[in-house]
């Protein structure tokens, strides 16, 4: 919160239209919300309500809309498609037209006008674009690495004039801690831990951070995107794989102490497991962690309007409360077990690559 | 499946991973490398102190068993000067005491022999004075004798009784 109202710029749009994923009643309207929700979006809206006249008011901000089309590189504010997500919006920049269905951005083929469907509500005349936009995602990454930048260099200029830090500091310190003697020594080694305490330390605050930062109001799913917690995953492969020791290899390519004949099989084994197995239960298990999460609170919330008919106003408002309130209480816990555990098994992963095992 | 594929976005992909590289470099650059060298620093300080502290206390403990050793040493060396002087002391009078008792021997034997030779001396005299006495007695005895035979005895009678031994 601190951060939106530094450089909050509403932009109110009258939108009249139901697609925009605004007015919230009924429990298809929930369900489309909520798959709405967990996607990337590219605009930052902080709430909408309908003004007196009875327009539909969004209050937000656009993002800038980066995309590399047919036609090179395009670029423009976010708020030209107007809050629309159904595609009925084409917005025209160098000679191509652009869409957005479903958070996606999309550019026509030549020639075409409107977007046309097929029988599975999926575009036939357009196809999709390299979008490099600054996403709601995108912010939230700025974000939190801005805010970590800021606060841990701070700690680290502290230790310059005194050697116990105070005030946030003092927070920060024993995290830090936590992750060097917790996760990364005892999984790496005295001897090589230091050299990857850096990215564990990095990837365990920007995991935790951006899950909590998903439980506030605002609505960041940073770490629930596949893109984000693909990146993650595949940085802790690079590591391991490149500072794997002749050990890890020969574990892996030619397993000592079993047969001739199955050192092959065993090797596609060991394979597929450093190369695919593992990054993938890392960017996998991150990803459902967190999008369940936020699927499960705000079907809890939806409460309020799915079960009003049964419950009345009053009942189904103070169950949704009760409910998503534990829920969120626990949603607070596994944001910050996620992270462990993504740090924790990547430190694990990097220890087994630079472990040096007594020979047999 | 298909829904995540299409979920995931390519864009997104590269837009983050050049960000989190960013991000990682940056930390490890402006924040972890101080924090972890602060950090680090800071806990060898801690334990080159408390590796004095331990140093320290096994010099006092050191110290205090020399002190210890010393005391031993002194009183110990006192209890042998005072066994020594007493020693001395009783060997002092021992030798006192035999040097009186030999002084007091020799002179007992001195006065002995004095006594011996002075009784020596008077029986020599007493018995030459005896022989002259003799001699004279007999000298009158004979010359009574050749005068009168009553007279002689009457003679050796008086002498005899004047002849009183001492």
């Amino acid at each position: 919160m601190l951060f939106t109202s530094a450089f909050v710029m509403a932009d109110t749009t009258i939108n009249d239209g139901k697609s925009d994923g605004g007015q919230v009643d009924t429990k298809k309207e929930v369900e489309d919300y909520i798959l709405h929700h967990i996607q990337d979006s590219h605009d930052f809206s902080l709430f909408s309500y309908t003004s007196d006249e009875g327009e539909r008011k969004h209050v937000g901000f656009p993002l800038p809309v980066i995309l590399w089309s047919s036609n090179g590189l395009a670029t423009f504010m976010s708020s030209e498609f107007h809050h629309n997500d159904d595609g009925s919006v084409i917005v025209e920049k160098n000679g191509s037209k652009f869409v957005k269905i479903h958070s996606k951005i999309y550019e026509l083929d030549a020639g075409a006008t409107t977007v046309a469907y097929d029988a599975d509500h999926h575009a036939t005349n357009a196809h999709k674009v390299l979008d490099f936009s600054i996403t709601k995602s995108v912010v939230g990454v700025l974000l939190i690495g801005l805010f970590m930048l800021f606060a841990f260099s701070r700690l680290a200029k502290q230790y310059k004039t005194k050697q116990v830090p105070t005030g946030f500091g003092r927070v920060l310190e024993p995290l830090v801690l936590y992750v060097r003697d917790e996760i990364a020594r005892p999984n790496i080694g005295e001897k090589h831990y230091r050299k990857f305490t850096g990215y564990l330390l990095t990837v365990f605050f920007f995991i935790w951070l951006l899950n909590l930062a998903g439980l506030t109001p605002l609505g960041f799913n940073v770490t629930g995107q596949l893109a984000v917690t693909a990146c993650l995953a595949i940085f802790t492969l690079v590591i391991y794989t490149v500072s794997g020791n002749k050990d890890y290899w020969m574990h892996i390519l030619w397993m000592p102490g079993v047969p001739v004949l199955i050192r092959p099989v065993l090797a596609i084994i060991e394979l597929a497991g450093a190369l695919v197995i593992k990054p993938f239960s890392l960017l996998v298990r991150l990803f459902a962690n967190i999008s369940a999460g936020h699927i499960v609170v705000m079907s809890l919330i939806a409460i309020m309007f799915t079960l009003k008919e049964s419950l009345g106003v009053v009942g189904a408002t103070g169950l949704s409360l009760v409910l998503s309130f534990f829920i969120t209480l626990i949603e607070v816990l596994v944001a910050f077990l996620q992270a462990y555990i993504f740090t924790m098994l990547s430190a694990l992963f990097i220890g087994m690559a630079v472990a040096e095992h007594e020979h047999h | 499946m298909d829904k995540l594929l299409n979920d995931f976005s390519p864009g997104l992909f590269v837009v983050s991973t050049i960000l989190l590289l960013a991000l990682i470099a940056l930390m490890v650059k402006f924040a972890w490398k101080p924090i972890l060298n602060s950090l680090n620093e800071r806990e060898e300080g801690i334990q080159d102190a408390l590796d004095a502290a331990e140093k320290a206390k096994l010099e006092m403990q050191n110290l205090q068993a020399d002190n210890q050793k010393l005391l031993n040493d002194a009183r110990a060396e006192r209890e042998a000067m005072l066994k020594e002087a007493r020693e001395m002391k009783n060997t002092m009078i021992d030798d006192a005491k035999a040097e009186a008792q030999t002084q007091a021997n020799k002179m007992i034997a001195q006065a002995q022999a004095a006594i011996e030779s002075e009784k020596k001396a008077a029986m020599a005299e007493l018995k030459s004075h005896v022989a002259g006495l003799s001699i004279d007695i007999a000298e009158k005895v004979v010359r009574q004798e050749l005068t009168n035979k009553d007279k002689q005895l009457a003679l050796v009678d008086s002498l005899l009784g004047e002849a009183t031994l001492n």
